[in-house]
C-alpha cells in the first residue's frame, strides 16, 4: 500500500492543483493513511487529558483508599487499585503528561541541535565537518540507554533531567541525515543564487537550507518521539525518571515489577498506555513519511 | 581495499579515544569529590586529605589524571570496587559478562534463525496473510516496551501456569523467559528488514534474468534474491549491537538475572563509580569494535563499498 502512495497521480494538472502548497500535499496524502490518521486522533485525545488531567481524573492521583491495597477493578474503580491503594485510572491519566512532555520536549531539543549541526556541517564541510561528524561518531557509538542511566544517576533523577539529557544524546540521527542532505542542497542553483546575491552563511543556512530538509525531519522526529518515550518510560521504571509522587507509566510499571507475585494486575495497564501511545506516534510517523518523503524506508529509531 | 582498511581502523581509533574523553569527562562532572564519597562523614585533617589525593593521584593535573586512566583501562585495571571493597572490578565484570553473553548469544541466534525465514517467505507471499501479519506483529511489536513484555510473561508463564521461574537464574530454566522476551523485540525487526531488502532484490535485473532462463522460483528466491538480501542485513545487525546492549539492562534488571546490566544499574545505585566508568567505557568500545567489524565484513562481501 505504501508503494501506491508515494506515486504521483498521474491526472491532468488543473490550476487548483497548482496552487496547492506542498504542504497542504502532503496533508491530503497523509489522510489516506488510516492508520496514521488513527494514531494522530489517539494522540489528540492524550494532549487533551495531559492539558487536564484533573478534570478527567475520576480521583486525585494520590488519594489513597484505606483497605484497598491491589484490590480488583470494580465500577467505580474501573482500572482497580495500586499497592498502597491509589485508584490506577487516575494515575495513567496524570501520567499522560510525564509521557508527552519528555516525548515532545525532548525530541524537540534533539531536532534543534540536530539540525543546526548536521546543517553546519554539511554547509561549512572541511574541517568543522570533520569536527563535527567525529563528535556524531562519538555519540552514537554510545548505547544510549547506558548514557542516560549514568547521566540521569550523576545529574540527579528529575523529569527536567529526563528531558535535558534525552534531548542532548538523541540529536546525532537527525544531524546525521541534515548533513546528507544539506551536502546536496548547497550544490544547488537557488543556493549558489543565495550566495551571488550577497547572502552570509547563517542567513544561506536558516532561510534557504533548512526549510528544504524539513520533511525528512518531521518524519524520523514523529518516528522518534515514541522511541523517546519508551527511554523515558525505561528510565522511570528504573527510579531514574520523574521521582514520586508524580505519576508515570514506567514509574508504575516499576511497581507492578515490585508487586508482580502478589498484585499482578498493576502492570497492565501502564504498559498498555506505553505500547498504544508508542503504537499511536510510530503510526503518524509512518503516514507522514509516505506523504513528505517516500524515499526514506524503514527508519528504525533507538529504544 | 587497503585504503579502506586503513581509514576505517583509524576513524574508530579516534572514536575509541573520543568516546574515552567522554567517559572521563562525565564521571569527573559527578557533584562531590570523590575524596568525599570515599570518607563518608569521618572527621579527618586536611593533612589526611592531602595524603589521600596524593594516594590516589588526584593532585596531578587533569591531563595527566586523565592519561593514567586511559592507561590502566587498556591494561584491563579497572580499579576495585568502592562498595564490595576489596573486589577488583575486573573480576565483578568477568563475572556478570558470563551471563549477559549467554543471554544475548542464544537470544541473538534465535531471533536470526526465525527472523530470516519469516522475512523472506512474508516477501515471496506479498499481501497474503502472513504478509499481513508480519507487517502487523512488527508494528506493533517495535511499539511494546521490552520490561513490559518480561512482565507479563512473568505473569502468564509464572504466576498462572508455573512453568518457569519468575526471577534469578536457579538453572538453564531462568534464561527463557528473558531469551524469549529480547528475541520477541528483535524478531520483529529483524523479519520486517529481510521482508522489505528481499522485496528490493526480487525488483532488480538479475532476477528477472534468472527467471528468463528458466530457473525455478526456488532457486530464484534462494540463490538470487536471498543471497542479495542478506548484505543489508548483516549491516543493520552489526550496528543494531548498541540497542540490543541496552536492551539487556532493562530485561536483566526485569528478571534479576545478575549479568553485566544488573550490575551497571546496582552500581549506579550505590555510587560505585569505578565499576559504572569501567561498564561505559567497554560497552561502548565493544560498539565500535562491532561497527568496524561490521564495515569491515561488508568491504570484504561487498565490493561496491571499497571503491569510493
Amino acid at each position: 500500500m505504501r508503494e501506491d502512495l508515494s506515486v504521483a497521480p498521474l491526472a491532468p494538472v488543473r490550476l487548483e492543483a497548482a496552487r496547492r502548497s506542498e504542504w497542504s500535499r502532503g496533508w491530503r496524502r497523509f489522510v489516506r493513511y488510516r492508520p496514521g490518521v488513527a494514531g494522530l486522533v489517539f494522540i489528540l485525545l492524550l494532549l487533551v487529558l495531559a492539558a487536564a488531567p484533573d478534570v478527567f481524573a475520576p480521583y486525585p492521583y494520590q488519594e489513597v483508599f484505606r483497605g484497598m491495597r491491589g484490590a480488583p477493578p470494580s465500577w467505580s474503580h474501573p482500572l482497580g487499585f495500586d499497592h498502597i491503594g491509589r485508584d490506577v485510572l487516575s494515575r495513567i491519566i496524570h501520567g499522560t503528561r510525564v509521557a508527552l512532555i519528555v516525548g515532545l520536549l525532548a525530541t524537540g531539543i534533539a531536532v534543534v541541535i540536530g539540525v543546526a549541526v548536521g546543517a553546519t556541517a554539511g554547509y561549512l564541510g572541511g574541517v568543522v565537518d570533520a569536527v563535527l561528524s567525529r563528535l556524531v561518531d562519538t555519540l552514537m557509538a554510545y548505547p544510549l540507554l547506558v548514557l542516560l542511566i549514568t547521566l540521569a544517576a550523576v545529574l540527579g533523577p528529575s523529569l527536567v533531567t529526563v528531558v535535558v539529557i534525552i534531548g542532548l544524546t538523541t540529536w546525532a540521527q537527525y544531524a546525521r541525515v541534515v548533513r546528507a542532505e544539506v551536502l546536496s542542497l548547497r550544490e544547488r542553483e537557488f543556493v549558489l543564487a543565495a550566495q551571488a546575491a550577497g547572502a552570509g552563511v547563517g542567513r544561506i543556512i536558516l532561510r534557504h537550507i533548512v526549510p528544504n530538509v524539513l520533511s525528512p525531519v518531521i518524519v524520523i522526529a514523529s518516528l522518534g518521539i515514541g522511541g523517546v518515550i519508551l527511554l523515558e518510560s525505561a528510565l522511570s521504571f528504573l527510579g531514574l525518571g520523574a521521582q514520586p509522587p508524580t505519576p508515570s507509566w514506567g514509574g508504575m510499571l516499576a511497581d507492578g515489577r515490585a508487586f508482580i507475585l502478589t498484585y499482578p494486575q498493576i502492570a497492565i495497564a501502564p504498559g498498555v498506555m506505553i505500547s498504544l501511545t508508542v503504537l499511536a506516534f510510530n503510526l503518524v510517523g509512518d503516514g507522514l513519511r509516505d506523504a513528505l518523503d517516500p524515499r526514506q524506508k524503514d527508519v528504525q529509531l533507538s529504544r | 581495499m587497503q585504503r579502506y582498511l586503513v581509514s576505517r581502523v583509524l576513524q574508530g581509533l579516534l572514536v575509541i579515544f573520543l568516546v574515552s574523553v567522554g567517559t572521563f569527562a562525565m564521571m569527573h562532572l559527578i557533584p562531590g569529590d570523590p575524596i568525599s564519597l570515599l570518607i563518608g562523614e569521618a572527621h579527618i585533617t586536611q593533612e589526611q586529605i592531602d595524603l589521600i589525593r596524593a594516594r590516589w593521584g588526584l593532585d596531578r593535573p587533569l591531563h595527566e589524571q586523565y592519561l593514567r586512566w586511559v592507561g590502566n583501562m587498556a591494561r584491563g585495571e579497572f580499579g576495585e570496587s568502592v562498595v564490595r571493597s576489596g573486589v577488583p572490578v575486573r573480576t565483578m565484570i568477568a563475572e556478570a559478562a558470563s551471563v549477559t553473553i549467554t543471554l544475548n548469544l542464544v537470544a541473538f541466534a534465535l531471533s536470526v534463525a526465525l527472523a530470516l525465514p519469516a522475512g523472506i517467505v512474508a516477501a515471496v507471499r506479498r499481501y497474503s496473510l502472513f504478509d499481513y501479519a508480519i507487517m502487523v506483529s512488527t508494528t506493533v511489536g517495535v511499539a511494546l516496551p521490552n520490561f513490559w513484555v518480561g512482565l507479563m510473561f512473568i505473569v502468564i508463564f509464572s504466576l498462572v501456569l508455573r512453568w518457569l521461574p519468575p526471577f534469578g537464574l536457579p538453572g538453564w530454566q531462568g534464561y527463557v523467559l528473558p531469551v524469549a522476551v529480547i528475541v520477541s523485540s528483535q524478531l520483529a525487526l529483524l523479519a520486517r528488514l529481510m521482508r522489505s531488502s528481499v522485496l528490493d532484490a526480487l525488483g532488480e535485473d538479475f532476477v528477472r534474468t534468472a527467471r528468463a532462463k528458466g530457473l525455478p522460483e526456488r532457486g530464484v528466491v534462494l540463490k538470487h534474491a536471498v543471497r542479495n538480501a542478506l548484505l543489508p542485513i548483516v549491516t543493520v545487525i552489526g550496528y543494531r549491537l548498541a540497542f540490543i546492549l541496552s536492551g539487556t539492562i532493562v530485561v536483566e534488571t526485569v528478571f534479576a538475572l545478575p549479568g553485566l546490566g544488573q550490575l551497571f544499574i546496582e552500581s549506579v545505585n550505590r555510587v560505585d563509580y569505578q565499576v559504572v566508568q569501567a561498564i561505559v567505557l567497554l560497552l561502548s568500545v565493544l560498539v565500535v569494535l562491532g561497527n568496524l567489524a561490521t564495515d569491515l565484513v561488508y568491504g570484504f562481501i561487498d565490493p561496491r563499498i571499497r571503491i569510493r
